[in-house]
């Protein structure tokens, strides 16, 4: 009763699998947008963040459709991936990370860019005078101070790829072992009759997967903040 | 030597300022607004001019004209600013050492070593703590000591007592002087505060809305009864340079000699045989036609009368050249009138001992 089938197991790891590999690919290209919204002002830059917190706003099944005409096989941007790095996103479970990542990604880039807009530039120019150039001082400076920011922008992101559903189906379909992750599970067994249990089940492994990512979340985040404000942890 | 030739703008103001000093410590001086901070940031090139020459000791940092320009990184300029900026993430060790990963081969040949900056100025206790854990002196001392590290050829020093109080002042103008004293760094020095000049600047670069008002060494400038307004006119004066030739040990009076003859001064904190410089406020100078006879005052300088400042309200300043020395006397027009007072006349200058209080001397 209180362990899991491997039909659980292998949707759970695959749940974890794609959350946490759209947010390894997501974070170096959040933190890059971020930088430049915080730090740069040019034409179209409006433009720019409107289409990042496009995700937010537009119903999952638009962005899903979009990417399939993207990156589909036969897509601008699938087609050249495909041939040229044998990247493919279609009915695969890397497609189920890209639809999470693209649908995290507005999270992520508020949460770094309001922490980039918080960090004092004078500590930046202090370390400019003592010989650090431009990149070494965003790597030993402005990265620790807006540590916080990235965490609470990962598990954000992480916790809204835990939980994509309509992009994911919509991109890649709903394949068992491939692209079916807890929440198209979930939504599988409810449409057959007698699935009610193993729904409860999924359901129930989704809270405890939420919660410890926020628990785990919040301990390094309050870690951060202390070593990021200075004081003596 | 440093070699300062910009203009820039920022905003509303406009700064064009040109001066060159070749002294150890060179003061911008000014009220709040003069465009003192902003001659720093063009110097480390946190700002831009839109033209002219920046060198130190030959070496361009800035030429518009020759299309060079520096990045901050590359300038090897030490900035301590007003609110120390230490990195809140590093602990005052990884502070101290920040600079000297960059300053890769320079370090070989070190001029100073972390333990002789620990020294210096007394951190030895703060190293494994963080700046959120440091009072605003010990904040101050680090950043100074963080600067120093990355093996700069010019310090900038922006107000670093202006966020302190009293106490800490007195103990960071001690530090500064040592850094003078001990370490070869020619240091630029912003300040609006005349007591902090006299102790450590022997040059003083006048700044008022952006434009140099003079240049000079300090006694030049406090001689100069036109810049008393910009100078300070409650706390200025005259300053001059003497030499520690005795100490009384029962009076606790110091004999200074100046070219213009002895002044007796209490509680200064130098050997015999010591140079000093006094700040001989004008508002503490009074004058005597007649060599007075049963007063306290202890220092009676006969002088001849040099020159009168125009009339501000109900005083003047009067310049008293003393044996080639000048003091400035504030005193009422109403006096003035009454001895007559005019360039030439012989008079004598009459300067209450316990009004060169500690604030007034300087260490050269």
């Amino acid at each position: 009763m209180w362990s899991l089938t491997p039909a659980e197991v292998q949707t759970l790891l695959l749940s974890l699998k794609v959350a946490l590999c759209s947010v390894a690919a997501s974070l170096p290209v959040a933190i890059a947008i971020s930088w430049v919204l915080s730090r740069l002002s040019f034409p179209g830059k409006g433009l720019l963040d409107a289409v990042v917190h496009l995700p937010l706003v537009l119903p999952p099944v638009v962005v899903g459709y979009f990417l399939l005409v993207l990156f589909g096989r036969h897509g601008p941007l699938g087609a050249p991936l495909h041939d040229y790095l044998g990247i493919t996103f279609t009915f695969r479970w890397t497609g189920a990370a890209l639809a999470s990542a693209v649908m995290g990604l507005p999270l992520l880039v508020r949460a770094v860019r309001q922490s980039l807009d918080a960090v004092d530039r004078g500590l930046e120019q202090a370390a400019a005078t003592l010989g650090a150039s431009p990149a070494w001082v965003f790597a030993s400076v402005t990265l620790p101070l807006i540590l916080p920011g990235i965490l609470t922008g990962m598990l954000l992101s992480f916790a809204r790829g835990l939980g994509e559903f309509g992009a994911t189906i919509t991109f890649v379909s709903n394949i068992p072992g491939e692209t079916r992750t807890l929440p198209l599970a979930i939504f599988t067994y409810t449409e057959v009759p007698g699935g009610d249990v193993a729904a409860l089940r999924l359901c129930l492994i989704s809270v405890a997967l939420s919660l410890a990512a926020l628990i785990a979340s919040e301990t390094l985040l309050r870690r951060a903040v202390v070593r990021a404000a200075g004081r003596d942890a | 030597m440093l070699e300062f030739d910009a203009r820039c703008r920022l905003g509303s103001f406009a700064l064009e300022a040109a001066f060159r000093s070749e002294g150890r410590v060179t003061a911008l001086f000014g009220r709040s607004g003069a465009g003192k901070s902003t001659v720093l940031n063009l110097i480390a090139g946190l700002a831009r001019p839109s033209s002219g020459r920046i060198a130190i000791d030959g070496r361009t940092l800035y030429d518009g004209a020759a299309g060079v320009d520096l990045a901050p990184h590359a300038r090897r300029i030490g900035y301590v600013f007003q609110e120390g900026r230490l990195l809140p993430h590093l602990t005052v060790r990884q502070n101290l050492l920040y600079g000297r990963f960059f300053s890769g081969n320079r370090q070989r040949a070190a001029a100073t070593s972390l333990d002789q900056a620990i020294a210096l100025l007394g951190i030895a206790p703060l190293l494994e703590r963080r700046p959120a854990a440091l009072s605003g002196g010990e904040r101050q001392r680090v950043a100074i000591g963080r600067a120093l590290l990355a093996q700069p050829s010019l310090l900038l020093l922006d107000e670093p007592l202006a966020a302190l109080d009293a106490p800490r002042k007195a103990e960071i103008l001690y530090y500064i002087e040592r850094l003078r004293d001990e370490v070869g760094v020619p240091i630029v020095y912003v300040s609006h505060s005349l007591d902090e000049l006299v102790r450590i600047a022997d040059r003083v670069v006048l700044l008022s809305e952006g434009r140099v008002l003079a240049a000079g060494t300090i006694h030049e400038m406090s001689a100069r009864i036109e810049l008393r307004p910009y100078l300070g006119r409650h706390e200025g004066g005259a300053v001059i340079e003497a030499r520690v030739a005795a100490q009384d040990l029962e009076s606790g009076l110091a004999r200074l000699e100046f070219a213009g003859g002895v002044l007796q001064v209490p509680d200064v904190e130098a050997l015999a045989g010591e140079n000093v410089r006094v700040r001989i406020r004008a508002r503490d100078v009074s004058i005597a036609l007649e060599p007075p006879s049963g007063v306290s005052i202890l220092n009676v300088l006969p002088g001849t009368v040099a020159e009168l400042g125009a009339a501000d309200g109900s005083s003047l300043d009067v310049r008293i050249d003393i044996g080639g020395s000048p003091v400035i006397a504030r005193i009422t027009r109403h006096s003035a009138a009454r001895l007559a007072l005019a360039p030439g006349k012989r008079v004598f200058a009459m300067i209450k001992a316990v009004s060169l209080d500690r604030r007034s001397v300087g260490y050269a």
